[in-house]
């Protein structure tokens, strides 16, 4: 059973459901985040459990509570674990009770400009400035000075209050040259966490994934084992439930790691860990919701290969930029070790009411090389038209000498524009 | 006269300037919000706003007039 807003009423999705309830207008408050409206498409459809995809209310600890106090089985953590990791300073807090290394920032929040400032004194710029409660790196800058400090602080604490509902702003040190590597893990019915690999993230634009692969070319195997420890100690700390993300940096300079924040939620990339495990994340999400086994040995874990992940977004391929519009055609390209994830398709219309996602790429190799060969043929194979997308974007990434030597950090999108030569267009408007 | 117009579909989430206003190239007029983005509209020129064609809450289409610059 799928539910869906009017924006969405023509995409596949809809119609490949058994069974598809409308549960309100295009903006997202009066459908997708209207709790009431989705508890009662589950009671009329008799639905018995809630998976709450991966945006909306999927890190919504009042959303769970609600779905198991209405007697349906929530497809995720405890309400409780959701709430203890999505506060960014109680989550710091709690991974440094643990013993796991967090950056060095707020362990509360920062009560208002004067506060960062002298906090900021304090760490040493320069620094992150983030919503408590933020996600998608809506609010979050750098701040290499007092003067963007208190910019920064201002402007994270106005998207914070909006898109939030919570003005609890942090700190932490801003490391110049890092890579965005996460853990998969899995916390199992019987109580066990385990952890499935981790998955490099470092090719962001606005701070937001572009493209991942595993296993990252920049964690060698000692570091890789304490990390994947410090993610299971993670999971165990909150009592975790089913498939979450512990996401770290690496500091490229010194090689060592620090938490993030977690995502107590299935994530857009987790493809990619399918791809190298065999394991369908999703199944095993289902039968530890519904208290069961898991379909593989936790003790006999078997990763093969390389595996990438490409987000084919309807933005410019230069500014990044939204391109909501129609899709006038559609041709996904195919061949071995290719797996298109697509949420659209020809006659399909994009609206500007959710993520411009239309469908991720994913592809797996013996080795990189491997990989990287397949991800250029399923680009250039891949025509969709009506609209802009970032297939381009992709194109200059998998021929970048950046991306091809694996030696790359959070930078490497500005450094593949620069190199492509786009002709940074300032206005949109 | 230069008139911005809209390069997407999107809201309007903050009008920044007024009518009769003065601006100075690269100010921010309004900024519009689309996919989970939000789109600053800069003035591309310095001068008087002459006329604001948008207000916030609106939901505007490609092409369509945003503000006039003279």
């Amino acid at each position: 059973m799928a539910v869906y807003s009017e924006a969405d009423a023509g995409l596949p999705f809809v119609a490949e459901a058994d069974e598809a309830v409308l549960i309100g207008p295009a903006p997202a408050k009066d459908s997708y985040l209207n709790v009431e409206s989705i508890l009662a498409a589950a009671k009329r459809t008799g639905a018995e459990a809630i998976h709450p995809g991966y945006g909306f209310l999927a890190e919504n600890a009042e959303f769970a509570a609600r779905v198991i106090d209405t007697g349906l089985t929530w497809v995720g953590p405890s309400p409780g674990a959701i709430e203890q990791m999505g506060d960014k300073i109680r989550a710091r807090n709690l991974m440094v009770a643990a013993g796991v290394p967090v950056a060095e920032g707020s362990s509360e929040p920062v009560a208002d400009e004067d506060a960062a400032v002298a906090l900021a004194a304090r760490i040493g710029y320069p620094v992150m400035v983030k919503a408590a409660a933020g996600g998608g790196g809506i609010g979050m800058s750098a701040a290499a000075d007092d003067q963007q400090l208190r910019a920064g602080f201002a402007t994270a604490r106005s998207r914070a209050e909006r898109f939030f509902s919570s003005p609890a702003i942090l700190l932490e040190r801003y490391l110049p040259s890092a890579r965005h590597v996460e853990v998969q893990i899995l916390g199992l019915a019987d109580g066990r966490v385990i952890a499935l690999g981790e998955r490099d993230c470092s090719v962001q634009r606005r701070h937001q994934k572009v493209a991942e692969e595993t296993p990252s070319p920049g964690v060698d195997a000692g570091l890789r084992e304490r990390m994947l420890a410090a993610a299971v100690k993670a999971g165990e700390t909150v009592g975790y439930l089913g498939a979450g993300t512990v996401e770290c940096l690496v500091d490229t300079t010194t090689g060592e790691f620090v938490f993030l924040e977690m995502n107590t939620r299935l994530q857009v990339e987790h493809p990619v860990t399918e791809m190298v495990t065999g394991i369908d994340l999703v199944e095993q999400q289902l039968r530890i919701a519904a208290g069961g086994d898991v379909t593989f040995d936790p003790a006999a874990l078997q990763f093969s290969g390389c595996a990438l992940e490409l987000r084919v977004y309807a933005e410019d391929p230069v500014r990044f930029l939204p391109s909501p519009g129609t899709i006038t055609q559609w041709h996904e390209p195919s061949g071995p070790g290719l797996r298109v994830d697509a949420g659209y398709t020809a006659g399909n219309t994009v609206t500007p009411y959710y993520d411009p996602l239309l469908a991720k790429l994913v592809v797996h190799g013996c080795d990189r090389a491997e990989a990287l060969a397949r991800a250029e043929a399923a680009v250039a194979g891949f025509s969709i038209a009506g609209l802009k997308t970032n297939l381009p974007f992709h194109a200059d990434l998998l021929e970048s000498a950046e991306f091809g030597s694996g030696d790359y950090d959070t930078s490497v999108v500005s450094k593949v524009l620069s190199k492509a030569g786009g002709t940074r267009g300032r206005n949109p408007g | 006269m230069a008139e911005i117009r809209a390069e997407m579909v999107a809201n309007v989430w903050k009008v920044i300037v007024a009518q009769g206003d003065s601006v100075a190239d690269g100010d921010t007029l309004v900024i519009l919000e689309s996919m989970k983005m939000e789109i600053p509209v800069l003035a591309e020129d310095s001068g008087t706003l002459i006329r604001l064609a948008v207000a916030e809450g609106d939901v505007i289409q490609e092409g369509d007039l945003i503000a006039v610059i003279e």
